[in-house]
């Protein structure tokens, strides 16, 4: 879903924590699992932390993966706990899928589709950007 | 210095801490052995945490730290469970850090 401008100019003026931007895909490297690291740290410390896939970190989120395929351990189930460490704000660019041709068929619920502008606006509500 | 774990005269791998390196070697009376070795006693109430705890593993495929279990079991127990000064009197070294050890579990990396 998109979310009405309203909704994104309100959650703007709250932010100002950590942005993380996912932007490789989930087990060809070791990036994501660092990003949700990152992210896990600063949830269990109270700090605000928002995540953002794009480019082919969206691959993060599209369901139905199974990296023991693969002998690796799948962190992406760890993303399901995210509301233990009040991780909410989760951002996904729009055209990233468009590109990839992937359906809007996630693995965790409450994920934000943003246009491209609505994306770089949402970032650029946050005062620190960590890009993996 | 790393202690090794005997179990019905088999030596199961831990790391030096006394973790398992391999949760699913992991039985009930695995960690009643482990907790002896401690000299730890568990209860009930112990039990409780340590059965949350692995299956907060088996589900979200990470340990717990200590704020993300405490919300965590508040959605399951309620409030009362759910304080860290519950756990820490449950387990004084450190809630995430004990109960993931008897549960079998790696140590939470973000430790406390």
């Amino acid at each position: 879903m998109i979310s009405s401008d309203t909704q994104i100019e309100d959650n703007l003026s709250q932010q100002n924590g950590l942005a993380i931007i996912n932007s490789k895909a989930p087990f060809s490297s070791d990036y994501g699992k660092d990003a949700l690291d990152v992210a896990l740290i600063f949830g269990s410390f109270e700090q605000k932390v928002s995540l953002f896939f794009q480019g082919d970190g969206v691959y993060q989120l599209i369901a139905d993966q199974d990296a023991t395929l693969v002998s690796i351990k799948d962190y992406l189930k760890t993303f399901s706990a995210f509301e233990f460490y009040d991780i909410e704000d989760i951002y996904v660019c729009q055209q990233s899928l468009v590109n990839r041709q992937l359906d809007e068929a996630f693995h965790i619920n409450d994920v934000q589709v943003l246009a491209s502008v609505e994306f770089g606006k949402a970032l650029n509500s946050h005062q620190h950007v960590l890009r993996f | 210095m790393a202690i090794t774990l005997t179990f019905e005269n088999t030596i199961i791998p831990t790391d030096k801490q006394g973790y398992l390196l391999d949760h699913l070697l992991w039985q009930k009376e695995l960690a009643l052995v482990m907790a002896e070795n401690d000299e730890f006693e568990l209860t009930e109430a112990h039990w409780e945490v340590i059965k949350f705890v692995r299956q907060f593993y088996l589900t979200y495929n990470t340990s717990p730290a200590i704020r993300a279990l405490t919300k965590a079991m508040k959605a399951e127990f309620g409030e009362a469970k759910a304080s860290s000064r519950y756990l820490y009197k449950l387990f004084p070294e450190g809630p995430a850090k004990q109960a993931t050890k008897y549960a079998g579990l790696p140590k939470p990396a973000r430790c406390i």
